[in-house]
């Protein structure tokens, strides 16, 4: 990074629209950004506030109803607004390349990698099919991908989607770009394959001198690849700065909410409760005179925040590219970035709910192929849960942990009755309740255990009222019988997930995500039930929504003293509201224990790598790095030892292959599965270090 | 956010319903190609309620044969089609026509979906033995000629407008059946469905409720279409002589009497087959309106 350099790419004052029937919608407004070469910019924000938008207007690739309104993108010196069709197509994909969210969708399926990877060569430079090849193995190579010459042999379906996402990134590196727009490109991804990618794209800087946009939702991420950040609300950018000035002080309320809704590592659910941003994003054509953050700012002042736009300034007494927009952000004192709610009513742990022992699911596959009909082994078994050993008690939030494909939902359609379980036993309330489908199961029964559902967009009958759907389950479930109870229920429910009650007559596509969920909530609540399960209820939410989501189902969880079965790959939410974790990987439980105990040693060498891919979005917080090698063993065919095995860190040996381990105990409830003697595990270092008030104090001396 | 203002009980019933149906079909006037078909759609149904008073004569008395478009009979009125060879006024035979058409051809495609929808969920959401048998029986009736099932059908159940009714709908609900399962397929497997599972819902009301309305705008724009294609249909049928049995007014039965005297009195089938053809094309373009607004939706 040199500050004489000519920059890469400058976007001055840019003004982005839609046309559409509706008229015209600004979609971005007011936009500045200096790209150096060699800088990674980080662009952050919640959907719809315009951040994809400019990195589709960077590469000039906007559709039909989009256009630049005012202001110019300079790359290089050339204003990209003026150029040609044909001048932009010898740029796009060989001086600017972007990589997107979905691999699997960048990819064209019916090609083999190294046909789509020399094409780029070949197409914008002059050289030999030979040379190509060689380019695209070096590459390969490049972004550790092991035996590159394999993989430029495969079709795009027979990589996992952490290899195919460092294929797409080898594909946009390939033609040395001066610039790398990355929009979201680990969020299709689980965690510990995340953390292996962004360790990749923080490198590519360092080795190919490549300036990039990263664009995410995730202040974790951003912290651990950029240089610089852009906070974006409403398609205009809120606050600037770099990673260390505007984490460590951040001047704009906005950023500052955004950072109250994240849950640290160090955060209690019942000490220090998350505080949501109240109120919605606005629509483009909603927005407000003034500050658009306005109406949802706890500093709003009447008078001199909505009278007219602003412009963004530097910070008095900052860093000098820290730059705001906001008028008071000087009579605003922040207190540091501790999420600071007040403090809530811990819930005595009564009584077990539910008891799980030694349950086995497993699927049975067909298999049809020659080898099988030789072999005679006709009927394969798909180990989706293996021995899964564990109790729930009331009031208590259990979260269970893993990747995809470790079983977790399969679990919980074991439970909800679903599907039935193949070996063991299920207790709810004293009852084994293993063997009885949902259909064969008691009204009781059904109302006692209901489910909370990940996607917002399909949790809702899209073809019934809000209403409609909310007394079903009341009628179904017997709770009210009358017409007019029936209906004050519902009112009553409506009120208790906070959205006001003329929703009654709304349709779900009305609703936005987070308004979708709470009703889901609301429909899992209306019987009453005693155990809930959340299968990943906010990971397809926006943070600010996703805190005030996840604060409800505490709030209610607090009434009812329901027990809570909290289904999650993220560790940073599952810290925060569960009081115990267990850990899943490829069907087993490998590691069970109080939240505390889970995130502190001895840890099992599989929870040690989840911890280590959090993003952790403060920056004082210092990590241990540990990127798991490999991919996910499929469940049809897994590792006759530990399941782990083929990925450990820690592996002792041909053990570790052969052997099942035992399940060792380390305290009451706490339980690891691994060959290591606890002794050995004891005496791992912490794999997250937060500093203590003390060594705060060094380092802001040190600074 | 909350707001705590007394929310009355919701208007439900059929009036709001039927408010509405007016309210989406007014969203058509955004397609004209829908326009024009609903224009065409609903003229020829005008037709056939105010057959009545629109027809000058009995479609079935024998007046005056061979009378050119235009010439004027002996009580005074106007033969403004011509009549046949046998003295039928043709455009009283049409506007009575249109009332076999409008009463047969939705009757059979509402037949053959009630039959082809019921097929399917069951096929789509319960899989398994039942979609196998489902999906063979249906394999095994596509794999005819439509033609030679309308003509078994109604040579074993003998022509009359009930029994078109059954043949259509013999013939035409596996396709019906086939689009449904695939549409099953899909929504099956939405959280909405496991929902309802999960609280106990009896696997009927699941199809029929939570399915169902959600797999409506295809299936409209398909019913459409078909009913264009039934109307070809009731069409062909009444050419082979395997429609109403005459003297009733028959659009392609008129066709078929008269194709012989085509090339020397054209007025006799070309009014029939310009009748046939409008209504076709009325629901053919009202299915592209349906399709044009529920994508823009």
């Amino acid at each position: 990074m040199n500050d004489n350099q000519e920059p890469v790419l400058v976007c001055k004052d840019l003004c982005i629209s839609y046309y559409t029937r509706a008229g015209e919608i600004p979609a971005v407004v007011d936009f500045s950004l200096t790209v150096k070469p060699g800088e990674t910019i980080g662009i952050v924000g919640e959907s719809g506030c315009g951040k994809s938008t400019v990195a589709m207007a960077i590469m000039q690739y906007m559709g039909a109803n989009g256009g630049i309104k005012s202001g110019g993108i300079t790359f290089k010196g050339r204003d990209l607004t003026t150029l040609s069709e044909d001048q932009l197509r010898s740029i796009r994909g060989s001086e600017i390349s972007m990589i997107y969210q979905e691999p699997f969708a960048s990819l064209n399926p019916s090609l083999k990698i190294d046909t789509q990877l020399m094409e780029v060569p070949l197409a914008h430079e002059n050289i030999s099919k030979d040379e190509a090849y060689r380019r695209s193995v070096k590459m390969l190579t490049d972004v550790k991908l092991p035996d590159p010459e394999r993989i430029m042999a495969s079709y795009p379906h027979q990589l996992s989607g952490g290899q195919q996402q460092r294929v797409v990134i080898a594909m946009g590196l390939l033609s040395k770009p001066s610039l790398l727009l990355l929009d979201e490109p680990t969020t299709a991804l689980d965690v510990t394959v995340e953390a292996g990618i962004v360790k990749l794209i923080g490198d590519i800087s360092k080795t190919f001198g490549t300036s990039q946009i990263y664009i995410s939702h995730n202040l974790g991420l951003i912290l651990e690849t950029c240089d610089r950040v852009f906070v974006m609300y409403s398609g205009e950018v809120v606050e600037e700065g770099t990673i260390n000035s505007l984490f460590t002080w951040p001047k704009h309320p906005y950023t500052h909410g955004l950072f109250s809704c994240i849950p640290l590592p160090t955060a209690d659910k019942n000490a220090a409760p998350l505080t949501p941003i109240r109120g919605q994003l606005p629509l483009p054509f909603e927005r407000p005179s003034g500050c658009y953050f306005g109406p949802r700012c706890d500093h709003f002042e009447r008078g001199l925040c909505d009278s007219a736009h602003f412009k963004m300034e530097n910070v008095d007494g900052g860093a000098p590219d820290h730059r705001v927009r906001c008028l008071r952000y000087k009579n605003i004192n922040h207190v540091k970035a501790q999420p600071g709610g007040t403090a809530k009513k811990t819930l005595k742990i009564g009584k077990s709910v539910l008891t799980v022992d030694r349950m086995k699911k497993y699927y049975e596959v067909k298999d049809t192929s020659l080898t099988a009909l030789i072999s005679g082994k006709r009927i394969r078994h798909v180990k989706a849960n293996e021995e899964l050993n564990f109790t729930a008690h009331e009031s208590e939030t259990v979260a269970i942990v893993g990747e995809s494909g470790c079983g977790k939902s399969t679990f919980a359609k074991v439970l909800m009755g679903l599907e039935t379980r193949t070996e063991g036993e299920i207790r709810h309330n004293g009852k084994n309740i293993s063997k009885i489908s949902v259909q064969d199961r008691s009204t009781k029964q059904i109302r006692s255990m209901q489910m909370v559902f990940q996607n917002p967009f399909d949790t809702l009958n899209p073809s019934h009222s809000i209403g409609g759907q909310i007394s079903r389950v009341l009628r179904k479930f017997g709770v009210e019988t009358d017409k007019k109870e029936i209906f004050d229920r519902v009112m009553t429910l409506l009120d208790t997930v906070k959205l006001p009650r003329d929703f009654y007559f709304r349709k779900p596509r009305q609703l936005s995500g987070g308004q979708k969920q709470r009703i889901g909530i609301a429909r899992a609540f209306a019987g009453n039930p005693s155990i809930v399960i959340a299968d990943e209820p906010v990971s397809a939410l926006d943070v600010s929504v996703a805190a005030a989501v996840t604060e409800l189902l505490m709030d209610i969880q607090r009434k009812h003293k329901t027990t809570l079965l909290f289904i999650s790959h993220d560790l940073s939410v599952v810290r925060y509201l569960s009081d115990r974790i267990v850990v899943m990987y490829l069907g087993h439980i490998l590691e069970r224990g109080t939240a505390n105990q889970i995130f502190a040693p001895p840890y099992h060498p599989y929870t040690e790598a989840l911890l280590s891919a959090v993003p952790i979005a403060d920056p004082e917080v210092t990590k241990r790095k540990i990127v798991l090698e490999g991919n996910l063993p499929s469940a049809m065919n897994p590792p006759k030892g530990c399941p782990f095995c083929t990925r450990c860190h820690r592996k002792l040996g041909d053990i570790c292959d052969n052997e099942l381990p035992a399940e060792q105990v380390v305290a009451d409830r706490h339980v690891i599965k691994c060959h290591i003697p606890l002794e050995a595990l004891k005496k791992v270092a912490p794999v997250i270090h937060v500093p203590d008030e003390s060594e705060r104090l060094q380092q802001q001396v040190a600074v | 956010m909350t707001t705590q203002s007394t929310t009355e009980m919701p208007a439900v019933g059929y009036g709001a319903a039927i408010l509405r149906a007016i309210k989406s079909f007014g969203l058509l006037r955004e397609s004209w190609v829908g326009m024009i078909g609903a224009f065409l759609v609903l003229f020829w149904v005008i037709v056939a309620i105010f057959a009545p008073l629109i027809a000058q004569f009995d479609p079935n008395a024998s007046i005056q044969p061979f009378a050119k478009p235009g010439m004027v009979a002996a009580s005074g009125s106007t033969f403004w089609l011509g009549t046949d060879h046998m003295g039928r006024d043709i455009m009283s035979r049409i506007v009575w026509g249109s009332r076999t058409v409008l009463v047969y051809a939705p009757l059979a495609t509402l037949s053959a979906y009630t039959v082809g929808i019921l097929m399917g969920l069951m096929a789509g959401y319960r899989g398994g033995l039942v979609d196998d048998v489902l999906s063979r029986i249906s394999d095994i009736i596509l794999s005819f000629p439509v033609l030679v099932l309308y003509i078994i059908v109604i040579a074993t159940i003998g022509a009359s407008g009930f029994n078109i009714v059954i043949a259509i709908t013999f013939a035409s609900s596996p396709g019906i059946m086939r689009i449904v399962r695939g549409l099953v397929l899909d929504l099956r497997n939405r959280d909405y469905v496991a929902a309802a599972q999960t609280r106990g819902e009896t696997d009927w009301r699941i199809m029929l409720f939570e399915i169902l309305p959600n797999a409506r705008g295809p299936l409209i724009v398909d019913a459409c279409l078909r009913l264009g294609y039934v109307i070809i249909t009731i069409g062909v049928l009444g050419f082979l002589g395997l429609g109403l049995p005459p003297p009733d007014p028959d659009w392609g039965g008129m066709v078929n009497e008269t194709r012989q005297m085509a090339m020397v009195f054209p007025h006799m089938t070309l009014f029939p087959c310009i009748a046939i053809s409008s209504l076709i094309l009325g629901f053919n373009l009202l299915a592209d309106g349906l399709r044009e607004i529920s994508l823009r939706d």
